[in-house]
């Protein structure tokens, strides 16, 4: 159960963004912004369960930048591909391509991403 | 609130960041891999559920190696030092990392541990990570390559249950064969099983008891050793 463990840098991610653009904007908003809603990727192949990491969110977010901030998920399934033809790999195959014999390529799905931020600037 | 209207309602911007979750742990694992690089050690993240073997593979190894090769070793568990102790008396000069709560070895805690041991002349290091088929394949240490260590005990259908496990493994050491006649398992269905579940299902079929295939683990480690170094000198 290594969820709260990616929440934990969840949260270190989302705080140095907000610095780095309190830092980059001439007049520094005052007060911080609100965090309004965090957008991640995760891959089905990332070895991260969508739904712990929902409720480790929910326990770990108070007290933090994201303590009012929505957690928005998304799933990215997983692609297998041939490297030389793209062909995708059937769901459940073996992971070699039928026709290049080539073994195949994550082309998708072991991403852990966070994508977007929305804050809340008065 | 809104500047515009005066309507009450807070203005939302995006801030667009698109930046992996787990860069930091990323960063340390190249600190550690530039530093095993550079001084010529082959680290493995060695990986497997809990009774799956690890241990008793890596005593296996330095038997076999027969102290030609320079050995050490990290041991992660939750608690206890035991499996490090083993690792020692079977002449691995090793260090136990224990995670308490944590499920998996981090780079950092890798890194943390790597100041205390003493790795002059070291060719080897395993890093045995703790039990675990889920959470240690999501963070990077900076090894050279990944090994899964099966256990037959474990069931024919293991990698397919586990997936991301198997997909991040470079090579499955297949361990405790020599059960293989009491369980009334298949090698072929666990074969067929990896080969849906690692790209290149490299298996070597191994027993510590009897020794059949530690060979094979010994030969593939000079090997890849051998690549891993002639792709620096490069």
């Amino acid at each position: 159960m290594h969820e709260y463990s990616i929440v934990q840098s969840l949260v270190d991610s989302v705080a140095a963004a907000v610095g780095a653009r309190e830092a980059a904007v001439r007049t520094p908003v005052v007060p911080t912004p609100v965090v309004h809603r965090v957008d991640v990727s995760i891959g089905e192949l990332a070895g991260v369960d969508c739904a712990l990491l929902a409720t480790a969110f929910e326990v770990f977010r108070a007290g933090t930048i994201c303590e009012h901030a929505a957690l928005r998920i998304d799933r990215i399934a997983a692609l297998w591909e041939c490297p030389r033809c793209h062909a995708a790999i059937v769901r459940g195959g073996f992971l070699r391509c039928p026709s290049c014999n080539e073994p195949a390529h994550l082309a998708a799905g072991d991403e852990i991403v966070l994508q977007r931020i929305e804050l809340e600037v008065s | 609130m809104c500047q515009d209207c005066g309507c009450g309602d807070v203005n939302l911007v995006p801030l667009d960041v698109q930046q992996r979750i787990l860069a930091r742990n990323e960063d340390t694992a190249a600190h550690n891999r530039k530093h095993f690089l550079e001084r010529g050690i082959f680290a493995i993240n060695l990986m497997g559920s809990p009774g799956s073997g690890k241990t008793a593979v890596l005593e296996a190894t330095a038997a076999a190696f027969e102290g030609g090769r320079k050995l050490a070793a990290l041991a992660g568990d939750l608690a206890t030092e035991n499996d490090a102790n083993r690792l020692t008396r079977a002449g691995i000069r090793s260090r136990a990392i224990t995670t308490g709560e944590a499920c998996h070895l981090d780079a950092e805690l890798v890194h943390h541990e790597l100041h205390h041991l003493d790795l002059a002349g070291v060719e080897y290091l395993f890093i045995e990570n703790v039990g675990n088929l889920v959470c240690p394949a999501v963070y990077d240490l900076g090894q050279a390559k990944n090994v899964v260590a099966l256990s037959v005990t474990e069931g024919e259908d293991k990698p397919l249950k586990y997936p991301t496990m198997f997909a991040k493994a470079d090579l499955v050491l297949l361990t405790k064969v020599d059960l293989m006649p009491y369980l009334g398992i298949s090698l072929d269905a666990i074969l067929d099983s990896l080969a849906r579940a690692m790209p290149v299902p490299n298996v070597i079929v191994l027993s510590t008891r009897g020794g059949l295939g530690v060979d094979d683990w010994l030969g593939w480690l000079e090997r890849n050793r051998a690549m891993a170094f002639e792709e620096v000198m490069a």
